[in-house]
């Protein structure tokens, strides 16, 4: 019979495409498993992973202690490094075979390449970046109560509604959207990286994980695009994610960028060991600072332990990357800046000042216990 | 040969954003720019007309007055536009753009020397699946987060950017390339080609002109063919507001510190 992604009662299943790079997988993963295995619960349906690569049956385990019932395994020389055909052609392969209702991909640079591709082939739709998933209702309305300023006793929903709902942030998070995919399985949603939480890992269910090996046709004229090397990059990359302390600078540095710079550097040595510097746009479109350092919707989501922002305006979107963070401290000349809004507590004054003195301080107080 | 650049013509995000009372964007407000990695896809092609002084013409999807932003890619460098536009194409989701715009490509004719430029995404949707969607719906290959393109005849070679490095990949064309600003500065317009822009063609793709289109089916374009539909939006709540420290820039700071001392954050 023929492939009907509209014939939306013979799917079912939730299953997570599990990405892995050089025969290791990603950290994407196991939030994603975790976060599947409770979307499984709700739906009362299996958890499965799928994983493709080249001698990677050994990782089912792994995926198993964080939640998945059973991982489908595709295991092909061709599948070792990423490709666009081949892994699009896999995964639609396995898809149109089995019928999962639930289709969740780790929003990395290589599943932002494969979701979009697959979901157009597979006549679906597709939500990216997602930051928080629910198919109950119950729970739906309780996300609402709490991350909405919608009146949610006023509204009726339909309890027996059991579409994913899809939240993400739209315009820098300004406004959050739930986006649904009602007439089409299955419901695909790239999630973003850092967002979800991982569950405790058990080893009871990584020993139980049932491993089922799919045999995979790749064809050399399937293949349209040649990896000639994969490079990683020797410079450190800035982990604004795993930071405990950031202290991100802005336009504000602008009369002496490098300055500013070490000024944010030594702020963030001083209030810890695993402190970063981070940077809104404009520090990073100046050229002031490699993209990597750079906090907001385009760049990265964080959520350290203490932020401090230098000389930050607070545009929308770095708002948005940063206003979840645990304590903000804003620092700028302007008054009404709208950082303040996001900020604990807020100084109005020049970085230039105001940072030696907040350098002191801190160590005073450290020197002190 | 000929290289597309597909390009979109978005709200300016950097700015306040406006918010009308029911929670939606106050697009008429807001100024509109094209979007930042469209302009490093306009470059990229720009780049290879430079080289090869190949056809680069200039793509949209949006209402009318997008035909300014066409204007200006002209006065970049772009030979023509292309204004895909139609009220049966509103509310389309990424799966309903993509089908329509690789439907104006087909309908255009995309050859054996071709390459088709995008940007990465759009600041406005940040989804980055319409240009990988068009490589679908074209059957062509696709390369993303392009940092580096260098062309030889008909094989690309390009840098594609990872979290963690990068991957070199080499394709043959047709084929379509999604761009990252890191790829290259764009350049500005030049006065000659502000001049000249008004003189140089832009055609319009309405409904009736790419009804025959083998993609474009009314079930399938426009907001009643989007697979996704929006449940809800809404804004989310305002934090409790924070303490402004006052004072001189010492009083405030040891206030600050304090106030982090005596609650064990530091």
């Amino acid at each position: 019979m023929a492939y009907n992604s509209s014939d939306i009662s013979a799917f079912q299943d939730i299953w997570v495409f599990c990405e892995q790079r050089e025969g290791k997988l990603m950290n994407t993963d196991f939030e994603l498993v975790s976060e599947g295995r409770k979307l499984a619960d709700e739906r009362g349906s299996k958890l499965v992973g799928v994983l493709l690569g080249k001698d990677v049956a050994g990782l089912a385990n792994e995926l198993g202690g964080y939640g998945a019932d059973k991982v489908i395994v595709c295991d092909d020389p061709a599948l070792e490094v990423y490709t666009t055909d081949a892994y699009a052609k896999v995964i639609c392969d396995v898809v149109m075979d089995k019928k999962p209702e639930v289709l969740l991909i780790g929003a990395s640079n290589i599943g932002r390449d494969l979701g979009p591709r697959v979901a157009a082939r597979l006549h679906t739709g597709l939500t990216a970046d997602c930051t928080h998933l629910d198919i109950d209702m119950t729970k739906y309305i309780q996300f609402l109560r709490e991350a909405s300023t919608i009146d949610v006793d006023s509204v009726k929903f339909k309890m027996e509604d059991t579409n994913l709902k899809m939240t993400r942030p739209a315009f820098g998070g300004h406004l959050m959207a739930t986006i649904i995919c009602p007439r089409f399985r299955p419901c695909m949603s790239t999630v973003r990286p850092g967002v979800m939480k991982k569950a405790e890992f058990n080893q009871a269910k990584a020993d139980a994980v049932e491993v089922e090996m799919y045999p995979v046709s790749i064809a050399a004229e399937d293949l349209r695009t040649k990896v000639l090397e994969v490079v990683k990059e020797t410079r450190k990359l800035v982990d604004l994610i795993g930071a405990e302390v950031i202290v991100s600078v802005g336009r504000g540095i602008s009369k002496d960028p490098e300055k500013g710079i070490a000024l944010a550097e030594e702020l963030a040595a001083a209030f810890g060991s695993n402190a970063v510097v981070g940077a809104s746009r404009a520090v990073v479109d100046a050229g002031w600072i490699t993209s990597d350092h750079q906090v907001g919707q385009t760049g990265k989501t964080v959520h350290p332990r203490i932020y401090v922002a230098l000389g930050i305006s607070g545009a929308i979107q770095h708002k948005a990357g940063m206003q979840d963070s645990e304590l903000i401290i804003a620092v700028n000349t302007t008054d009404n800046a709208p950082i303040f809004e996001a900020a604990d507590y807020g100084i109005v004054g020049d970085l230039f000042e105001v940072a030696p003195l907040m350098i002191d301080a801190v160590k005073k107080v450290k020197e002190a216990k | 040969m000929r290289v597309f650049v597909c390009v979109k013509q978005v709200p300016d995000t950097s700015g306040k954003v406006a918010v009308n009372e029911d929670g939606t964007l106050n697009r008429a407000s807001m100024a509109t720019i094209i979007n930042p990695d469209d302009l490093s896809a306009m470059e990229a092609a720009l780049q290879l007309k430079d080289e090869t002084g190949c056809q680069v013409t200039a793509v949209t999807m949006g209402p009318m007055p997008a035909e300014g932003m066409l204007r200006e890619l002209i006065a970049m460098g772009a030979d023509d536009g292309v204004l895909i536009s139609g009220r049966e194409f509103g509310g389309s989701d990424t799966y309903a753009t993509s089908q329509i715009i690789a439907a104006a490509l087909h309908h255009l004719g995309v050859g054996p020397e071709d390459v088709i430029f995008c940007g990465r995404q759009a600041i406005d949707g940040d989804t980055a699946q319409v240009g990988p969607q068009i490589a679908e719906k074209l059957d062509l290959p696709q390369i993303t987060y392009a940092a580096d393109v260098k062309k030889e005849g008909n094989v690309l070679k390009v840098k594609r950017l990872l979290e963690d490095g990068y991957m070199t990949i080499e394709a043959q064309t047709p084929c379509l390339i999604t761009c990252v600003k890191e790829l290259n500065e764009p350049r500005y317009m030049t006065i000659k080609g502000i001049i000249e822009c008004y003189d140089k063609p832009i055609e319009i793709l309405d409904y009736p002109a790419l009804q025959n289109e083998p993609l474009i089916d009314p079930t399938t374009i426009g907001l009643k063919g989007s697979p996704t539909n929006i449940f809800r939006s809404f804004t989310p709540p305002q934090k409790g507001a924070g303490q402004m420290l006052t004072g001189t820039s010492q009083e405030a700071v040891n206030e600050l510190v304090g106030k982090l001392a005596a609650k064990h954050i530091i």
